[in-house]
C-alpha cells in the first residue's frame, strides 16, 4: 500500500477485525471443505433436488420481475412525487426490511390464506401454490429493491426531469427516456438484492406456501428437511446455493464494471 | 410581443420585445434574473403572460420555451444528436425526422462530426453549443439563456458569443439572456433590461443604458461613476475626476470627500476607489499618484467639471 506512513495498525483494532473475518469465513470454508464431492453428482441428479432447484430458480426470477414491475414505479413515486403522507407510505413500505420473515408469512396467511380476510373471498387459492411462493418472496424482497432504486433516483435528483419537461416531454416520456436509463445501475443493484433475498427466503415461504416437493419446496426448505434426515445432502445443497449466489453476484458486478 | 411576469414579493417585470429581438437581462446577484427566466419556463410559480396567452396555469412541457441552463444539463446517457433530437421527439416528431432536424442544428453550429459523442466526451464550448442547439430545436416562442458563457474559457466565450449572435439573429422568437457580463449586454442585445430587487430599473438599447445607467450595478459594469443629484443622475468616467489633498477651490457642487479604499494599476493609469458617498472611481497618472503620496486610508477630495459629466432625469424611461 502506498501513501503516507501513519504507523502500525494497532492491535486493539486488528484483533477484533481478524476475529470478524474468521467468523464470516470459517463456516463457509468448512462448508466447502467438508462437501462430500464423491456423492455430489448423485445428489444433484435426484428428482427432489432438481425440482427444488427449478422452483427456486423460477420463483427467484419471477420475484425479480415482480419487484421491477411494481418496485420501479413505487420508487419513482417516493422519489419524485410530492404527495401528502409520503413519509408514512415510505416507512410502511420499508417495514418488511426489519420484519422477521416468519411474521411476514403469518401476515400473508392472515390476509390471503384460505380463510384470510381477503383470501376467503378470492375465487382461487394462493397459499401452498407456486404463486404463494412468489408472493411471499416478493413481499420480503420488494423493500430492498425499492430502497436501491429510490437511492439511484435521488442521486440524479430531479434536475434532468426538469430539463426534459422544458423540452416538451410529459412525465411518462421523461420516465422512459431519462429517469429510468439514468437509474439503471440502481435497478440492477436492486434486482441483485431482491434476487439474493429471494434465493435464501425460508421463513415466510414455509409459513405461507408450505413445503410441498414439486410445488412449493424451494432449496432452503429442502435443506431444512434434509438436515434432519440426511445432513450430507443438506451440506451438498447448501454448497450449491452458496456457489449460485456468489456466482451471480460476481457476474452482475462484472457487468456493472463494464457499464461504467 | 409582450411578456409579463409577476411572482408576488419577488419579481415583477414586463417587457415588450419585437419578434427576433434579443433582450439581455442584467442586474446584481439576487435581483431575480434567474427567477424571471425560471418563472417564464414554469419552474417557479408565478403569473406569466406571453403575447396574448396566459401561461400561468400551463404545465412546463406545454410552454413553448427553449431553456439553456447555466451548467448545460445535457442528458449524460444520450449522444449529442439524441440530446438535440429529444425535444422534437417529445413534441411528437418521428424518430428519423427528429434526428434529421437535430443533425441540421448540429451542422449549423459546426459540430455535426460530434453527433455521436456523449456529453462527457465534449469540451465545455462544444457542450454549450449542443445545449443551445437543443433549446432551439424545439422551435420555441421564447428562448431563455441563463448565463450561457459562465464557466467557459475566455477564448471560448468570445467565439461562442459571436456564434450565438448569428444564431439569435436568425431566431424568429424572442430571446432572453441573463448575464453578469457587460460585453454580453453590449454585443448581443437589441434591448437591455436592468433588474434591481425584482423590479425593472431600466430598459433600453444597450448604448443608451451604457451611457445613462440608472443603477450603481450597471454603472459599475460599464465603468462609470454614478451620483444622484436631486431629481437628476450624474454619470462620468473615472478619468474625468480630479484628485486633490485639499478641498478644491471654486463653486462647483461636484465634489466629494472620503478615504481611499483601494489603489490599483488600470491600463496606463492608477485607479482609486474612494469611499465617498457614494463610492467613486478616479483615474490618475502614476506620476500624479506618487506626487500626492496616495495610500489606502488617506483622505482625498474628488471633483468633476460640470462639462465632463452627463446629467439626466432619474425617472425610469425607455419602456
Amino acid at each position: 500500500m502506498t501513501g503516507p506512513r501513519l504507523g502500525r495498525a494497532p492491535a486493539v483494532l486488528l484483533v477484533p477485525a481478524t476475529i470478524g473475518i474468521a467468523l464470516l469465513v470459517v463456516p463457509l470454508a468448512t462448508l466447502v471443505l467438508d462437501t462430500p464431492w464423491r456423492t455430489l453428482p448423485e445428489h444433484l441428479g435426484s428428482e427432489v433436488v432438481r425440482e427444488a432447484l427449478a422452483i427456486t430458480a423460477l420463483s427467484s426470477l419471477l420475484t425479480v420481475i415482480g419487484c421491477v414491475v411494481l418496485g420501479t414505479p413505487l420508487a419513482w413515486l417516493l422519489a419524485r412525487v410530492d404527495f401528502r403522507g409520503r413519509r408514512v407510505v415510505r416507512a410502511l413500505v420499508l417495514v418488511p426490511l426489519v420484519l422477521p420473515p416468519v411474521v411476514a408469512g403469518v401476515a400473508l396467511v392472515t390476509a390471503l390464506g384460505r380463510s384470510g380476510l381477503i383470501g376467503q373471498h378470492l375465487p382461487f387459492s394462493i397459499p401452498y401454490t407456486m404463486s404463494g411462493v412468489v408472493l411471499a418472496h416478493t413481499f420480503v424482497s420488494l423493500p430492498f429493491y425499492v430502497l436501491a432504486v429510490e437511492g439511484a433516483l435521488r442521486t440524479h435528483g430531479g434536475s434532468y426531469d426538469v430539463v426534459a419537461a422544458t423540452l416538451g416531454a410529459d412525465r411518462w416520456t421523461t420516465f422512459r427516456r431519462v429517469t429510468l436509463p439514468l437509474a439503471l445501475p440502481g435497478v440492477l443493484a436492486g434486482s441483485a438484492l431482491a434476487w439474493a433475498r429471494s434465493l435464501g427466503e425460508f421463513g415466510a415461504t414455509i409459513t405461507f406456501a408450505g413445503n410441498y416437493p414439486g410445488t412449493t419446496q424451494t432449496m432452503p426448505s429442502l435443506i431444512y428437511v434434509a438436515l434432519n434426515s440426511d445432513p450430507t445432502v443438506a451440506r451438498t445443497l447448501s454448497l450449491i446455493l452458496l456457489v449460485l449466489s456468489v456466482g451471480v453476484l460476481v457476474l452482475l458486478r462484472e457487468r456493472w464494471a463494464v457499464g461504467r | 410581443m409582450r411578456v409579463e411576469v409577476d411572482i408576488p414579493g419577488r419579481v415583477s417585470a414586463d417587457l415588450e420585445a419585437a419578434a427576433g429581438e434579443v433582450v439581455v437581462v442584467i442586474g446584481p446577484n439576487g435581483a431575480g434574473k434567474s427567477t424571471l427566466l425560471r418563472a417564464i419556463a414554469g419552474l417557479e410559480p408565478g403569473r406569466v403572460r406571453v403575447g396574448d396567452d396566459d401561461w400561468t396555469d400551463l404545465e412546463v412541457p406545454r410552454r413553448r420555451v427553449g431553456y439553456v441552463f447555466q451548467d448545460q444539463s445535457l442528458f449524460p446517457h444520450l449522444s449529442a444528436l439524441d440530446n438535440v433530437a429529444f425535444g422534437p421527439r417529445a413534441r411528437g416528431r418521428h424518430r428519423r425526422e427528429a434526428e434529421d432536424l437535430a443533425l441540421g442544428w448540429l451542422r449549423r453550429f459546426g459540430i455535426a462530426e460530434l453527433a455521436h459523442r456523449k456529453p462527457r466526451e465534449l469540451s465545455g464550448g462544444q457542450a454549450q453549443r449542443v445545449a443551445i442547439a437543443r433549446a432551439l430545436a424545439t422551435d420555441p416562442d421564447v428562448l431563455l439563456l441563463d448565463e450561457p458563457f459562465t464557466g467557459l474559457d475566455v477564448s471560448v466565450q468570445v467565439a461562442l458569443r459571436i456564434e450565438l449572435g448569428q444564431h439569435l439573429r436568425d431566431f424568429p422568437g424572442i430571446a432572453l439572456l441573463v448575464t453578469h457580463d457587460a460585453i454580453d449586454a453590449l454585443t448581443l442585445a437589441d434591448r437591455v433590461l436592468v433588474l434591481d430587487e425584482g423590479r425593472v430599473a431600466q430598459v433600453g438599447p444597450p448604448a443608451e443604458v451604457a451611457a445613462e445607467p440608472r443603477t450603481p450595478h450597471v454603472a459599475r459594469l460599464v465603468g462609470l461613476n454614478l451620483v444622484a443629484d436631486g431629481e437628476d443622475l450624474i454619470a462620468f468616467t473615472p478619468d474625468a475626476v480630479t484628485v486633490s489633498l485639499a478641498e478644491p477651490e471654486g463653486s462647483s457642487r461636484l465634489r466629494w470627500h472620503g478615504p481611499i479604499a483601494t489603489l490599483a494599476p488600470h491600463g496606463d493609469a492608477v485607479r482609486l476607489l474612494v469611499h465617498a458617498s457614494p463610492d467613486l472611481l478616479a483615474d490618475l497618472t502614476p506620476a500624479a499618484a506618487t506626487e500626492l503620496a496616495l495610500v489606502p486610508g488617506r483622505e482625498v477630495w474628488l471633483s468633476a467639471k460640470a462639462t465632463a459629466v452627463s446629467r439626466y432625469g432619474a425617472a425610469a424611461t425607455g419602456r
